[in-house]
């Protein structure tokens, strides 16, 4: 049913329908209402799960980390300096396989302090072993919760996933989403059966000290899990198709690529601005497109090399920084193409609307404008260099 | 893809300690013993065992040689020899 939603409610609309045992959260800043809404929905009993309000992001990760060992599956959300206080938390659920699935709402991080949308926070924790999903409007950040578990707790996978939805834009904007049943979802994400749990009758101990025999094998099967869940997520995508009808594959979007000669590459919220701008310069002629990252990780190198091999010129939005160095999803679209004799002539850095500055369509065309020169390295778009100066004498 | 993920209990008995030792290892000499179970209580291995007086003795296969029971034993009736 289509309903007139804030996607903070959407989301936990869609979470009590994946029917979670245990859900924990820090209830106070940076957190967002995901989890309030959620306390609510526990608390007048529509949902039959174990609330656990925790002091912080560090327990809640640990509480469900808790949860999925001993079999239950769980939910938690974070965001900005809240996934940093869980960040050592992640790792371990990755690394011990449990399938924990976590909105993100992805913010800045300090300082300065900040608390608008920008990727910095998911983006630095690119390599904690979690999947990567970003959401591109309300919708999908509905649907790729229920791709999300169903790819987590699949016997071969069995990953943790993180669905970050640019906070604010996302989080409190309010759009109408079509929401699905509680029946669609039981017939699409059936309950979860863990493959090993903590059990009092056959004991066993998860996540163990291993020495230097042990640890490389540990880590190489998580890395090649990544493999193996690009290859299964499109299927998802296409059975979630099937089910609910709206069509994703799930790791990339492309949009007016065919004949293209300009096209962005960018993740999140954003990408529905550049859509507009796309349509508008289409409208005099000019071949614009757009390629969109959904899954950043695993990150679809094929499916990326493949929508724009052919693309003379590109440009990279990036709304986080490597400090030192190239912006990072800049850095990855490059090594996709180095040694490659079909690729675009022209690969431009752009880095865009940190700390929820705006992008707006002028922000989009003029990165199209810039695409016509050299290649730009980390190019700042809507910089204030009158707040900028060399010393604070 | 799975690595090494989950262990069984009872691990630690395939980890065999003893080439641990690098020194020395107890000497049960089983004369004054008077089976106040000590040596057994310090072992951090585990590996010692005896029912009654001048019975105790260790498991080679597990020893480190850190000599807890010898320090222990309020009889001196164990020493730490030389290995090999």
């Amino acid at each position: 049913m289509k309903e007139l939603l804030e996607g903070s409610m959407a989301v936990a609309e869609i979470v009590k329908r994946c029917k979670p045992g245990v859900i924990s959260a820090y209830p106070i800043t940076p957190q967002t209402h995901i989890v309030e809404e959620l306390a609510q929905i526990v608390a007048d009993g529509s949902l039959n799960a174990q609330f656990v309000n925790v002091e912080s992001e560090h327990s809640a990760a640990s509480v469900v980390l808790g949860a999925v060992a001993a079999g239950v599956r769980a939910y938690t959300a974070t965001s900005s300096q809240g996934l940093f206080y869980m960040a050592e938390v992640l790792y371990n659920i990755a690394g011990m396989r449990l399938p924990v699935i976590m909105t993100t709402a992805v913010r800045a991080i300090s300082a300065p302090i900040n608390i608008w949308n920008d990727h910095q926070d998911a983006v630095s924790l690119r390599d904690a072993g979690w999947v990567q999903f970003h959401a591109e409007d309300i919708q999908e950040a509905v649907d790729l919760h229920l791709i999300a578990y169903k790819l987590g707790e699949d016997k071969s996978i069995m990953l943790p996933v993180m669905v970050c939805m640019d906070g604010f834009i996302l989080t409190h904007g309010v759009e109408t989403v079509d929401m699905p049943t509680q029946e669609q979802v039981d017939k699409f994400l059936p309950p979860y059966k863990a493959p090993y749990k903590l059990d009092v009758e056959n004991p066993m101990t998860l996540g163990p000290l291993v020495d230097p025999d042990y640890y490389m094998e540990a880590r190489y099967a998580l890395n090649e899990t990544h493999k193996e869940a690009l290859a299964l997520i499109p299927k998802l995508a296409a059975e979630f198709t099937k089910t609910f009808g709206r069509a994703y594959n799930g790791l990339v979007e492309g949009y007016q690529l065919k004949d293209a000669e300009k096209v962005i590459i960018a993740m999140g919220s954003a990408c529905g601005t550049i859509k507009e701008v796309i349509d508008e310069l289409r409208i005099k002629g000019k071949k614009v497109g757009l390629l969109k990252i959904t899954c950043l990780r695993p990150f679809p190198v094929n499916e990326i090399y493949n929508a724009l091999k052919n693309v003379p010129k590109v440009a990279v939005i990036d709304r986080a920084l490597s400090i030192g160095s190239f912006a990072p999803l800049y850095a990855e679209i490059k090594a996709v193409f180095f040694g490659k004799t079909k690729r675009p002539e022209v690969i431009s850095s752009f880095v865009v609307g940190l700390g929820g500055r705006d992008i707006t369509k002028d922000s989009i065309k003029e990165i199209f404008r810039l695409m016509n020169g050299k290649e730009k390295q980390a190019e700042f778009i809507d910089l204030k260099p009158e707040l900028l100066k060399e010393s604070y004498d | 893809m799975f690595g090494p993920l989950i262990c069984k209990p009872g691990s630690s008995r395939s980890n065999k300690t003893g080439p641990w030792r690098t020194e020395s290892r107890p000497k049960f000499l089983k004369k004054n013993c008077i089976a106040c179970n000590m040596c057994v209580v310090v072992c951090p291995e585990s590996c010692i065992k005896g029912e009654g007086k001048n019975t105790y003795d260790f498991d080679p296969d597990y020893c480190k040689g850190c000599g807890n029971c010898a320090a222990i034993c309020p009889k001196k009736d164990i020493e730490m020899v030389k290995e090999g």
